[in-house]
């Protein structure tokens, strides 16, 4: 009962969140919204029992990421931008023929039988071991070939940001 | 009597208690702070600090705050007022919200997550974006300067102060506060002193940036009047100044609350599995140290001259003498001496810091950035590694 | 949600109120006299000359996207923390090839001199 209180509140953060991001004028409040939008994508990994994936939503993507985000809009002038239109004249129209394409993917799909969802089962309970040792556990035995790749990701990601940040001196 | 057990009992008593009174009595504990630290300061500096409000200063926070309630509220013209006002919200909020994870003593606490640890950096990086946006809204040159700087080096030294941490969780297996104080209550040891000695490196690490991440001194240019006027908040007066004022203070009680947990041994007292012991630290020193400092009260008050604040001072003293001989109380001792030990050893920490804002010279800010990318976090990262060897070495 | 995790949310909404509260509740108290020369942006008393909207280093987001991946990073390093002494010497050998790599990666900036604010 509680936890369907606490989805729905998390799902329309994201999905509120989302659509504000698209539709503000100021590019800042358009950040905020989708800093509010990842907020609820972190609640919906704690309803799930996920908490390591909660901290580290909020610590990487929020407290790293949009900090980023931020920085560039302030780092760059942006007032131009912001006095532009932000949909052109047509917007009802092609509201309009979103939604009548969705509705025909959807009676697609539905007739093809792929839409049935199953009858909604809680997150398992949490015996044993936590979250992050769960993960500590698959992490460092089964795919240890895909941390040691992610190291390398890094490394690419930091040579990359810097020869792209440096001046052409 | 059969309902306040039950009231006592009930899980949702403690975390409800413990709400009402951090979020209720922080502001005051906030308040204090600032006078010590002005007193501690002007000590250092050889002269007395705020004597006229109270007796010794003593009432000086409570004028401090009805001061800044009344005064009036200047928004900017050209500022974004959305973002004006839900700024320094954002600041408070994340500051306060990492005490609930925080332990004070076994079983006082409003919750404990198993990764309560990155619940506290997750609200330190959030606390970021309070900054960044308070100065982007004033739309002020100095703000925004200030808010930019602030937060490079705030984001700089988070690398840091995360990889100090990974350190003590590696000695303690878990990232729950409270099972990083048993973890060290069943290895006999606190964590500074793990590793033969080797832990003292990341604990030195995370004092330095911790230093730098509530941005105090010696790491406060973003906020030197003699440079960018106050920084990102230049433009926030009254009520709205104090919210930013509450969040640094609380994220130092916070900081100094991280290191006492994870590398001074919580809320356990100096050798807590000597049994010996227990009287002289769990009686004796909290006995003899409100009863020295109520003592202390009374000679100072018998110098000052105003009688009021004579009688206030006096009151104080006998209060503090009723202290000490109430904590020899067993049943009121074993309550009240975990907290105790825990909030000496972070108000011993709150002192550090002071200490170093008092001595040190502020860096440059090329200086402090230098200092972090360069110095941190090389050493912090040389730090895991040695402690990782040393420490399975000693398992094995 | 797991357990836990209620009186977290119940603290941060008092906490999120309590500063929404006490800056509506001191409206009552607070004078309020505004006109235009006071509501000016500080500039010890000269207009400003520029809207602070402007263009500001690029070392600022330097520092930004290396901060990101440092703590990507740091955030690898955590399971293996909590895990550290069932892991054994297997996971500080797994550990410690990568550091190295990142090691690597972040002399080569110090080197380029990405790491020197000036």
């Amino acid at each position: 009962m509680l936890d369907t209180i606490f989805f729905y509140v998390f799902a329309l953060l994201t999905i509120g969140g989302a659509i504000a991001t698209i539709t503000r004028r100021s590019a800042m409040h358009s950040a905020l919204s989708l800093i509010v939008s990842l907020l609820g994508v972190a609640g919906l990994y704690l309803l799930q029992k996920a908490e390591f994936l909660f901290a580290v939503q909020i610590v990487l993507y929020i407290g790293g990421i949009m900090v980023l985000f931020l920085f560039v809009i302030m780092l760059v002038n942006l007032d131009q931008a912001a006095k532009e239109r932000q949909f052109n004249r047509q917007w009802l129209l092609g509201l309009v023929a979103s939604v009548l394409v969705g509705a025909q993917m959807v009676w697609m799909l539905n007739s093809a039988g792929v839409l049935s969802l199953p009858a909604a089962v809680p997150a398992p309970a949490a015996t044993g071991p936590g979250n992050i040792e769960a993960l500590a556990d698959l992490l460092f035995r089964e795919y240890l070939l895909p941390f040691e790749v992610a190291s390398l990701l890094l490394l690419v990601a930091i040579v990359g940001s810097v020869m792209m940040a440096k001046k052409t001196s | 009597m059969d309902m306040l057990q039950a009231i006592l009992a009930h899980p949702w008593f403690t975390p409800l208690l413990l709400t009402a009174l951090i979020i209720g009595l922080f502001p005051l504990v906030a308040g204090y702070i600032v006078l010590v630290e002005r007193k501690v300061l002007a000590d250092m500096q050889v002269r007395l600090g705020p004597m006229r409000v109270g007796p010794h200063g003593l009432l000086q926070p409570i004028a401090d705050a009805l001061k800044l309630l009344l005064k009036e509220d200047i928004i900017p013209e050209e500022s974004d007022k959305a973002l004006f006002w839900f700024a320094p919200v954002i600041s408070t909020f994340t500051a306060l919200s990492a005490f609930c994870v925080i332990p004070f003593a076994s079983g006082v606490y409003v919750a404990d997550v198993n990764v309560g640890l990155l619940v506290i950096s997750a609200m330190s990086s959030v606390g970021i974006l309070g900054i960044v946006l308070g100065g982007w809204a004033s739309n002020s040159h100095y703000s925004l300067l200030g808010a930019l700087r602030s937060a490079a080096q705030l984001v700089s030294y988070e690398v840091a102060l995360a990889l100090a941490l990974l350190s003590g969780v590696m000695a303690a297996g878990t990232l729950s506060m409270a099972g990083i104080v048993r973890a060290q209550q069943e290895r006999h040891i606190w964590f500074i002193f793990d590793n033969y000695g080797l832990m003292l490196i990341p604990f030195v690490v995370y004092v330095i940036s911790a230093v730098a991440e509530t941005n105090r001194a010696p790491f406060d240019l973003p906020e030197a009047e003699s440079e960018l006027v106050a920084g990102f908040h230049t433009e926030y007066s009254g009520f709205r100044w104090a919210l930013y004022f509450l969040a640094e203070y609380a994220n130092i009680f916070v900081v100094s609350a991280v290191a006492v947990t994870l590398f001074l041994g919580g809320w356990l007292r100096p050798f807590p599995n000597v049994s010996w012991l227990e009287l002289p630290f769990n009686y004796g020193f909290p006995a003899l140290l409100f009863l020295l400092i109520g003592l202390g009260s009374l000679r100072l008050a018998r110098k000052l001259t105003w009688r009021p604040h004579a009688i206030g001072m006096t009151g104080v003293g006998l209060f503090m003498i009723l202290l000490a001989g109430v904590v020899l109380i067993p049943p009121v001792n074993a309550v009240v001496s975990s907290p105790f030990w825990f909030l000496i050893k972070v108000g011993g920490f709150v002192y550090l810091m002071i200490w170093l804002r008092g001595t040190f010279p502020r860096f440059r800010y090329d200086q402090l950035m230098n200092i972090g990318w360069k110095i941190m976090i090389p050493v912090a990262l040389g730090a895991i590694l040695l402690n990782a060897i040393v420490g399975m070495l000693r398992i094995s | 949600m797991p357990e836990g995790y209620l009186p977290i949310f119940v603290f941060m909404v008092v906490a999120l109120l309590f500063p929404v509260v006490a800056i509506v509740a001191a409206k009552l108290v607070r004078p309020s006299s505004p006109f235009a020369t006071k509501l000016e942006a500080y500039e010890c008393g000269i207009k400003a000359a520029s809207s602070s909207r402007g263009r500001y280093t690029v070392r600022f987001y330097i520092v930004a996207i290396l901060f990101v991946i440092f703590d990507v990073e740091t955030i690898f390093l955590y399971p293996w923390a909590v895990r550290y002494q069932s892991l054994g010497w297997f996971g500080v050998a797994e550990v410690t090839v990568f550091l190295v790599i990142l090691v690597v990666g972040y002399v080569w900036a110090y080197k380029k001199g990405a790491l020197q604010w000036v």
